[in-house]
């Protein structure tokens, strides 16, 4: 009597203990392998090697090389991005609203899904395989109408070579990501501004895009921090010929090449905020334009 | 209201032939390995490669291994934030956006500071240490799909329901969990382990800085090192990115199939 | 002269035509109602009307105009949605001044314009708020209100309430009645309610299947409908099949037993087998009074619904539905009995289509 009044004691808080122990595990891992890690990393880049406080590592990222790596990869992310945006809006615009064939669009999102994975080291090879000196387009190009890409400035190991590249899974992002939100449009938008005497431009100008805004420029966003981060493709294809950030970061994790831990630490520090800031107006502006769309 | 459909028809077309050509471009040069003929000699050297056997092989164990991680993790807690702990939520579903906010390079350099051999949890000192480490990082990197995949698919089903008929039958937690919810979320998981295992087989930058013998490095060595076995492995690249993308979609249909009865 | 004609008005959509050759004239500030069930055409000559589809054939006009090859947004018509369309990322007033901006007017004129929309339809303070703020019902007046801020010609209404709640449903419908009244706009209004239709309508067209059954005042619709169809799609009607035995006399044949109809024999002959309708409300049981038709029957099913007491009579083929008060200190109608139901000779419709 006195123990089984004893157990169903013990027995009714278990519940929740119990539950809040299920989701140890995945805060566990959470401050295993994300927090602490990206913490220490964080302290690490206002830390001397003595482990006192210190500003000095912020300071020493202004210096030729690593600002110009900043601004490659900036510039690279943006011109991907803005690029991949344009197209794969274009793309999705017309999937979408472009009364063509019902099996095209099936088709296209499929392919995107894949496309928008096959990035990293293979994607280099392809686009090797494609444009680079041997490839097969840049060979077509120069006999059939004489005209070496090479010899007129253009390089896949360059800015605009690698741009191209990123496109590949840039495009088809945007596609899966605007796809969506332009079925959001509804007829109706487009029926009630004509009848109130807009012309199509006018719709576009005063409705749709406005409505579209926040998902394109949100998208936009991802898709910069989605080239900003890579690294693969960019050295699958240039070695460490390129100086892009990644590029810079992994060889210091590797040799310490800016013989100064501490500075990697700031060096990646400047990554997570540049990546986490347009990650978080890509979330903000979602969720604005999702509450429009309800 | 009628609207020119040549417009839409040169974005789609255009498009197309930037996706299509790199692919037929990689398959021709991936043929050009005997000279004067096409031929499947590349495939065939890199098949009979030893090293691409046992770095895939490696790779493919690590990232069965991440899914499996990956699922014991998340299944219990997106179940358990969905039926018990709503609040904990907006919590979950930031932790699970990290990893797309934290680049893998600037994550596998934080491990690197964590774990290294004069750390309090020295990881990376032997190779199984390092082999788990590496499986974490692919769970971490994976965690915003797989999260999001079994999130949706508990959403699908009326796990509340579920999970009052088995507690009226009397079953224990873990038994609900791992007989009642899983089957049903079965759908949801495969596809959260296909994407996984697409996202994961051929990754670079972390097995390489952790020094590990996997696939995506053995990809980088042999492009840096040959002329037309790359192209037969960017082929079979895209053919095993496709096949994940197909199996989930598979899945996906029949999952629509199961609903409707 | 009327206002708005459609003149031999097709639609064929692929090898399917769904339209086939309406001709219609509405007045100047007339309330039409498009009445019938879905896929009947109505919607689809709305759409014709307003610019969105352009007929196959035939001529629509507008105060004489011919506006059939003009684009929607050279029509000035005014139209209300189903579901509401209003644009999400403007504020009300904003919606309303939408087709003001287009027009380009000057800004004055507009926030004029626009405060005396928002008093028309009675919701003043809301010009400032997004439309994810407002209830359906709600947004629909401010749809209204976009609607006839351009001062349209006409105003065309897409079944306007069916995405609203019943006690809603019912006070927006006499608002937009009042509103329409006020303003004197030709009104064209699709539904598949025959109570809105009834209740709103100077005119009603009931359409089916591409075609205009009939075109009439609620009035005449509902007590003198031309066709089968509009007899029973347009309140509860008792469709019974008989014989025309004397046309001079209009006696007819039912189950054997004679009635007399004296509406007219819509066009039958003697010797026709024909349909003929009968109301509920004009049916009742007991011995038939002189002047009266009566029919015999078996009472074939009781359906005891409180006040009312609903009761199925069979004669022979035909079933009848007819609806007696609860009586409490009397028995009530026993399955299986035979009974006799009497009705007046005029209350006998003569459907111009035989029964199938």
């Amino acid at each position: 009597m006195a123990a089984s009044a004893a157990e169903s004691a013990r027995a009714r808080p278990r519940p929740l203990s119990l539950t809040w122990l299920g989701v140890v595990p995945f805060m566990l891992f959470a401050l295993m392998f994300l927090i602490i890690p990206a913490t220490l990393l964080m302290i690490g880049a206002f830390q001397d090697p003595q482990g006192n406080f210190t500003l000095q590592n912020i300071a020493n990222l202004n210096q030729p090389t690593i600002i110009k790596a900043y601004r490659t990869s900036i510039a690279i992310s943006a011109a991907s991005a803005f690029g991949g945006a344009l197209i794969g809006f274009g793309i999705a615009y017309a999937v979408a609203l472009g009364r063509v064939p019902r099996w095209i669009r099936p088709t296209m999102m499929t392919f995107s899904g894949v496309a928008s994975n096959f990035a990293g080291v293979p994607l280099a090879f392809a686009f090797m395989a494609t444009l680079g000196r041997t490839g097969l387009v840049t060979a077509l190009l120069t006999s059939i109408f004489g005209f070496n890409i090479y010899r007129y400035g253009f390089n896949l190991l360059s800015f605009g070579g690698l741009t191209l590249t990123y496109l590949y899974f840039q495009i088809p992002l945007m596609i899966l990501i605007m796809t969506p939100a332009i079925d959001g449009l509804k007829r109706e938008w487009r029926e009630a501004s004509a009848i109130l005497g807009a012309t199509t431009w006018q719709y576009w100008r005063m409705v749709a895009f406005p409505i579209l805004w926040p998902s394109l420029l949100g998208a936009f966003l991802l898709l910069f921090a989605n080239a900003f981060g890579a690294i693969a493709t960019a050295y699958a294809l240039t070695g460490s010929s390129l100086n892009i950030i990644t590029i810079l970061l992994f060889a210091q994790i590797r040799g310490d090449v800016l013989h100064d831990p501490n500075l990697g630490y700031a060096l990646a520090l400047g990554m997570i905020l540049i990546t986490g800031l347009s990650n978080g107006a890509y979330i903000w502006l979602r969720s604005r334009s999702e509450r429009w769309m309800r | 209201m009628k609207r020119p459909v040549i417009g839409p028809w040169i974005t789609i077309i255009l498009g197309a032939i930037y996706f299509l050509v790199p692919l037929v471009a990689t398959f021709e040069f991936s043929l050009r390995m005997k000279r004067g003929e096409y031929s499947f000699e590349a495939y065939r050297v890199v098949f009979g490669d030893p090293n691409f056997q046992a770095s895939f092989t490696y790779s493919a164990l690590i990232a069965v291994a991440a899914i499996i991680v990956g699922v014991l993790i998340v299944v219990p807690t997106a179940y358990i934030v969905q039926l018990k702990l709503p609040r904990l939520r907006p919590l979950v579903e930031f932790i699970t956006l990290l990893p797309l906010v934290i680049p893998a390079i600037v994550l596998v350099f934080g491990y690197i500071r964590m774990y290294n051999s004069s750390s309090w949890i020295p990881l990376t000192n032997s190779a199984r240490g390092t082999d788990f480490l590496l499986t974490c990082a692919y769970v971490t990197l994976a965690l915003p799909y797989m999260y999001r995949a079994v999130d949706t698919g508990l959403r699908a089903i009326d796990i509340r329901t579920l999970t009052e008929a088995a507690q009226s039958l009397g079953s224990s937690w873990p038994r609900i969990l791992f007989q009642v919810i899983l089957p049903n979320v079965r759908v949801a998981v495969l596809s959260g382990a296909f994407l996984t295992f697409a996202i994961v087989i051929g990754e670079f930058t972390m097995a390489s800085l952790l020094n590990r013998p996997a696939f995506g490095p053995y990809l980088q060595l042999v492009g840096a090192n040959r002329a037309y076995e790359p192209a037969a492995l960017a082929i079979i690249a895209f053919i095993i990115t496709w096949a994940c993308m197909g199996l989930i979609q598979l899945f996906g249909g029949g999952r629509r199939n199961d609903t409707r009865r | 002269m009327a206002f708005l004609t459609l003149e031999k008005i097709t639609k064929t959509f692929g090898n399917q035509t769904t339209i086939h050759g309406i001709d219609l004239a509405v007045e100047r500030g007339e309330f039409v109602s498009f009445l019938g069930p879905s896929g009947c055409g109505k919607t689809t000559t709305l759409r014709m009307i307003a610019g969105f589809e352009t007929p196959t054939s035939g001529t629509i006009k507008i105060d004489g105009k011919d506006v059939t090859d003009l684009r929607p947004n050279q029509r000035n018509i005014g139209m209300v949605f189903q579901a509401y369309a209003l644009f999400p990322n403007m504020t009300v007033a904003d919606n309303i001044a939408f087709g003001l901006k287009v027009a380009k007017k000057s800004s004055a004129e507009i926030a004029a314009r626009v405060k005396e929309m928002l008093a028309l339809i009675k919701l003043p303070d809301v010009g400032n708020r997004f439309p994810y703020q407002l209830s359906g019902g709600q947004q629909q007046r401010v749809a209204l209100a976009r609607a006839l801020a351009i001062q349209p010609k006409i105003l065309l209404l897409d079944e306007p309430l069916s995405a609203l709640d019943a006690k809603i449903r019912i006070a927006l419908r006499d608002e937009i009645r009042a509103v329409q009244r006020s303003l004197g706009i030709t009104t064209i209004y699709v539904t598949h309610d025959q109570e809105e239709a009834l209740s709103m309508s100077d005119r009603i067209c009931v359409m089916n299947e591409g075609r205009i059954e009939q075109l009439g005042t609620p009035f005449e619709i509902y007590n003198n409908p031309k066709t089968r169809f509009v007899a029973t799609f347009v309140g509860t009607l008792n469709v019974l099949n008989g014989t025309m035995v004397d046309t001079a006399t209009g006696r007819i044949a039912i189950d054997g037993q004679e009635v007399v109809a004296t509406r007219g024999a819509n066009g039958a002959s003697t010797g026709d087998s024909l349909a003929v309708a009968l109301r509920p409300e004009a049916l009742s049981i007991g011995e038939t009074e002189p002047g009266r038709n009566g029919l015999k029957g078996v009472i074939e099913e009781v359906h005891f619904l409180g006040p009312v007491v609903r009761i199925r009579v069979r004669f022979g083929d035909n079933v009848v539905s007819l609806d007696t008060f609860n009586r409490p200190h009397s028995a009530p109608p026993v399955r299986g009995e035979p009974v006799n139901v009497h009705f007046g000779h005029e209350d006998l419709l003569v459907l111009d289509r035989p029964a199938i």
